[in-house]
């Protein structure tokens, strides 16, 4: 049995903001095939904020649906707001998780910052703190 | 999108997970619940009726498998009866030895049980598979020595479907004077059984796997095999399992087990063929897709499917929201987070482990209902796709 509520279920049927970017300013990869979850974020960025966002979801529901909620979030916010979304905020718009599957919401909020630094590298801006030592912690789980 | 209309009614195709209950089982129930209530080890009327149902039971069920009545143990729950066997055979046996052999794919309450022995001081081999999931007989007979006071396979395998050759382990069994047990949870009422031609020792069927109750299993024990009880008590069952006796239940199996066995040959070939359809459909139609388990070796009812590059949880969350019910060894759907032990052991990767689907059809399976899957299945294999970063070549 798994009680996902109807905003999951709505998100997994009909996912936003699905696919690619043809030239994205950031990518961010998190997960791994071996786990079950790999999840694909490319980030198109304007005048410090997210212009657009795609995503593209190998996973559970609970993966599909947290990687289209955090894409809205993340629309049209600057990079400053965005860095601050947590995957409490996640659950709480998706109208929760069950507790077996809130890693998956991690892992969009992960994929989403690792789109940020690869353009913010790639511009040479300055990487917050905090965003370099989740950085390194995802490097070193072997992305996940 | 997907353009199906939302069917109301539901297509079960989880019959290896439970079944629902026939009419005909319920109706020979009834009577159990409020008349006929009697204790079995009461020495009144009432008592002695609820006796009688319990011992023609026994009778009916003793039949089928090839039998004595007096072989034949009433238990709660196929994971009751494979629990007694593990930990039953070993504490009677410890004398001789205290190594135990089981396949690499049994059922958890196998596993399990084997792996609380082990923490108990008993050494347990597991034995390796072939990629159809067939136990490899040569490393049965290289496992087996003379502290080897038990060996446990799977009849028929409950997520893939691969029928072991029971008969070849048990004769390796009998000569190496090692005891043979065998789970038969998904193969009793679905293809023949004979207790004594298999030379089996020991054997687990259940009754909610064939149309009948939840709430009560069996366990074949041959005479003179040496095992200790699990529950203490009051001595019902022989002194095998201590406890009041859940008459209704068991009234129930004995009559489900007859319906199955008497429906057994032409209940297997309609399922074979519908089977078979969805096998060679979705193989042909879908790209990216392997059958899992035996081609020929196989369940009646089984269909275990991996698709490539989508995940398994997401292929059932879709289907159940299209109004279809199976199951998967994905490990998103694990209470562990794990791949299905029986898929890895077979030698699949993780990643074709985590995108397996099991169909398993029943008695009210019908022609219509699967093709109703076979139409929705590769829209949404597509969809999930569209969605995934890693795409199909075609």
């Amino acid at each position: 049995m798994m009680n996902y509520s109807k905003i999951v279920l709505k998100h997994f049927r009909n996912p936003h903001n699905l696919g690619k970017i043809a030239k994205p300013d950031g990518v961010g990869e998190v997960g791994n095939m071996a786990c079950g979850d790999v999840m694909r974020l490319y980030i198109k960025v304007k005048d410090d904020k997210i212009e657009d966002i795609k995503f593209e979801t190998y996973g559970c529901a609970a993966a599909i649906a947290t990687s289209s909620a955090v894409t809205d979030m993340a629309k049209g916010k600057t990079l400053d707001e965005v860095l601050k979304l947590d995957y409490e905020q996640v659950i709480k718009d998706l109208g929760g998780l069950p507790p077996i599957k809130v890693h998956c919401s991690l892992l969009a909020i992960d994929a989403l910052g690792e789109a940020i630094y690869e353009y913010l590298v790639k511009n040479k801006r300055e990487i917050p703190e905090d965003l370099e030592i989740k950085h390194q912690k995802i490097l070193t789980r072997g992305r996940h | 999108m997907i353009v199906v209309v939302m069917s109301t009614r539901r297509i079960y195709m989880d019959y290896a997970a439970t079944t629902p209950i026939d009419p005909l089982v319920v109706r020979m129930m009834l009577p159990y619940f409020s008349e006929k209530f009697g204790n079995t080890a009461s020495l009144h009327q009432e008592g002695s009726e609820a006796g009688i149902a319990l011992e023609r039971s026994r009778k009916i069920i003793a039949k089928i498998l090839g039998a004595k009545e007096t072989e034949v143990y009433f238990t709660s729950s196929a994971t009751e009866s494979n629990n007694t066997v593990i930990k039953g055979i070993t504490w009677a046996n410890k004398e001789k030895g205290k190594h135990i052999i089981i396949s690499a794919t049994e059922h958890d309450c196998v596993m399990e049980s084997a792996k609380w022995m082990e923490k108990q001081g008993f050494e347990v081999t597991k034995l390796p598979v072939d990629e159809n999931g067939l136990v490899k007989i040569e490393e049965l007979k290289k496992a087996i020595k003379k502290e080897t006071i038990l060996v446990s396979v799977i009849h028929a395998n409950n997520e893939v479907g691969t029928i072991n050759n029971i008969e070849e382990i048990g004769k390796i069994c009998r000569e190496a004077g090692v005891y043979f047990h065998t789970d038969a949870s998904q193969s009793f009422g679905k293809i023949p059984i004979d207790v004594a031609k298999m030379k089996i020792d020991l054997l687990t069927a259940s009754s909610h796997k064939i149309y009948g109750p939840k709430g009560a299993a069996i366990l074949y024990i041959r005479e003179g095999v040496k095992i200790e009880a699990l529950l203490h008590g009051g001595g019902h069952e022989g002194g095998m399992r201590s406890a009041t006796v859940n008459v209704p239940a068991i009234v129930g199996m004995a009559k489900a087990a007859e319906i199955c066995n008497n429906e057994m040959a032409e209940e297997s070939a309609r399922l074979m063929q519908l089977r078979d359809k969805m096998i060679q459909n979705i193989l042909k139609n879908i790209e990216g897709t392997r059958l899992n388990g035996d081609p020929v070796k196989r369940l009646p009812n089984n269909v275990n499917i991996s698709f490539e590059n989508v995940e398994g949880e997401s292929i059932l969350m879709m289907l159940d929201q299209e109004g279809v019910a199976v199951s998967t060894g994905s490990a998103c759907s694990s209470r562990t987070l794990e791949p299905s032990h029986v898929l890895t052991a077979m030698g699949l990767e993780a990643k074709v482990a985590h995108g397996s689907i099991r169909f398993s059809l029943g008695r009210w399976t019908t022609e219509k209902e699967v093709n109703y899957v076979l139409e929705i299945l590769p829209k949404i294999i597509l969809k999930l796709r569209q969605i995934s970063p890693f795409k199909t070549k075609i």
